[in-house]
């Protein structure tokens, strides 16, 4: 594969519309190897809708999606051969209850990556651990607290160690004394080169890990930069009002 | 600026057209070769012109087609009756099986006793036992229609069956839903009725819709007290005549009603998810 310059994953002319509304509206997005992309914007600016769209859990109207130099917006492409690279996580946490938090980690390993269920088993232990839920392993998801349900749910995704993980405000739905401990594995996840886009309204997170920032506004991107520069010296008059507002 | 689709999308929409095209050629090819199949299978079996002779013979079901039409205005006419009793019925019971109180402690034996025991006895048997036993006690100001008895005993079976659809649902609404309404100040019967109940109706629709089917199909038990209604007349034709083919027009009735029922309700249930669901 030509090694193309934006990398890992190029979005080009995205639309999207559900009913006649425009979600995305011809946006553009690049994500190198080993960036972390925070997406911005104020709800409905189409932050998972992207998200969404990028691992075609929605089938985009218009534009071109690449992962690894490879179309994947063809219809030819089969969504499974892609999804299987590419991670996700919900901000509703969306685990399987009637599955306990291990079986939870270990479906996709074991039934689409044909990984042993001993092994499997052995790195999700080993994630788990790592992020503190070391006791938590054959409990049920519905027993666990929030932000141990939303650790369970990252812990998951990176079970298949995915090239890219796609996080949708997942702490969203977390109290802030949570949110720190989901952050953490985000973090270290970060630190450890895993390539991640994630929409976020924790902005100084945001500012901490991102490698790129791009605030999504009317369907675009309408400005992205590096944390210092978008959150310091905003280009955009849009872009100061939506920082302004949600840091008063 | 109005949006018009780029050339790549285009290309895109040809290739999923191509896509369905396929689909549903070898849809419609795989259907066709196992329907000729199974009806060459059939044909050419060593007794199929027997068979066709009893079963399938034109001027008998001709004949018999105005008797067992009448007939079959009776099922329905019990169906009509009996369902939203069934529907009435099964909810109570089910409600009553989720209550909670210590007053209503008998009303909870009482719901879990009858399910028990119309789920365990063969329908045909209450409609035996009601459609004779009752008028034989000889109470006054108890009807003595057979009508009326064997629907009162199709509603009895049925309502045991549909109460346990029901609690199966409730049961399957997350405690969630029950601490948001109680969190609401919602009394548990509130709770129950704006909360529980619509969500829960709405899962249990298709097996509702099992035993209503059935239901309908099962009015025909009424023959074995003696009711003239569609099996019976179909039967009696049988018994005059010496062909089946009765059994089949019979049997095709039951059909008319019973598909397009399904159908409707799989469209409604359709339009009410992507409703909800926003799309």
């Amino acid at each position: 594969m030509t090694a193309s310059v934006s990398g890992l994953l190029e979005a080009k002319g995205l639309r999207k519309s559900y009913r006649g509304k425009v979600v995305l509206d011809g946006l553009d997005l690049g994500v190198a190897e080993h960036d972390v992309v925070c997406l911005i914007g104020a709800s409905g600016s189409g932050k998972s809708t992207l998200l969404r769209c990028l691992n075609l859990l929605e089938t985009i109207d218009d534009g071109i999606i690449r992962f690894d130099g490879r179309e994947i917006s063809d219809p030819l492409v089969d969504p499974r051969s892609v999804r299987r690279e590419i991670g996700m996580v919900f901000q509703a946490y969306n685990l399987f209850p009637h599955l306990s938090v291990l079986d939870n980690c270990t479906l996709a390993q074991v039934r689409v990556h044909g990984v042993r269920r001993d092994e499997a088993a052995d790195r999700a232990r080993q994630l788990l651990a790592r992020f503190g839920l070391a006791d938590k392993a054959d409990a049920h998801p519905d027993a666990l607290s929030g932000g141990q349900q939303q650790r369970v749910a990252l812990v998951r995704a990176m079970c298949t160690r995915p090239r890219l993980l796609l996080l949708d405000e997942i702490t969203a739905a977390l109290d802030p004394e949570l949110v720190g401990e989901v952050l953490e594995i985000v973090r270290a996840e970060a630190q450890a080169g895993t390539t991640l886009v994630l929409a976020t309204h924790e902005m100084s997170f945001a500012r901490e890990v991102a490698t790129k920032v791009c605030f999504l506004d009317g369907g675009r991107v309408l400005e992205q930069g590096p944390p210092e520069q978008l959150f310091g010296d905003p280009v955009e008059e849009r872009t100061r009002a939506f920082l302004a507002r949600v840091r008063s | 600026m109005t949006w018009a689709p780029s050339e790549r999308e285009l290309e895109r929409q040809a290739v999923r057209r191509r896509l369905r095209l396929q689909q549903t050629v070898i849809a419609t090819a795989v259907t066709v070769v196992v329907a000729v199949g199974l009806a060459l299978l059939v044909v050419s079996s060593p007794g199929w012109d027997r068979v066709r002779d009893y079963f399938l013979s034109w001027s008998h079901a001709r004949d018999s087609f105005a008797a067992i039409a009448e007939g079959f205005w009776i099922n329905i006419r019990i169906f009509l009756v009996a369902e939203p009793c069934v529907l009435v019925l099964g909810a109570l019971v089910a409600i009553a099986r989720q209550t909670t109180s210590p007053w209503l402690a008998p009303l909870r034996l009482l719901a879990t006793g009858y399910t028990d025991l119309f789920r365990g006895v063969p329908s045909i048997m209450v409609v035996v036992i009601c459609g004779i036993g009752i008028p034989a006690l000889g109470l006054s100001g108890v009807t003595s229609s057979l009508f009326w008895l064997t629907t009162f005993a199709l509603v009895l079976c049925y309502g045991a069956y549909v109460a346990e659809v029901f609690r199966a649902g409730i049961l399957a609404i997350h405690p969630t839903q029950v601490a948001s309404a109680e969190a609401l100040a919602l009394t548990r019967g509130q709770t129950m009725r704006f909360v529980v109940l619509p969500q829960a109706v709405r899962r249990v629709v298709p097996p509702l819709m099992n035993d209503l089917v059935s239901l309908q199909k099962d009015t025909a038990l009424i023959s074995a007290v003696g009711v003239f209604e569609a099996l019976r007349a179909a039967q009696d034709y049988q018994g005059y005549n010496f062909n089946g083919t009765p059994l089949l027009v019979a049997a095709a009735y039951f059909l008319v009603v019973a598909v397009p029922l399904t159908r409707l309700t799989d469209w409604l249930m359709r339009r009410q998810i992507e409703k909800e669901q926003g799309r």
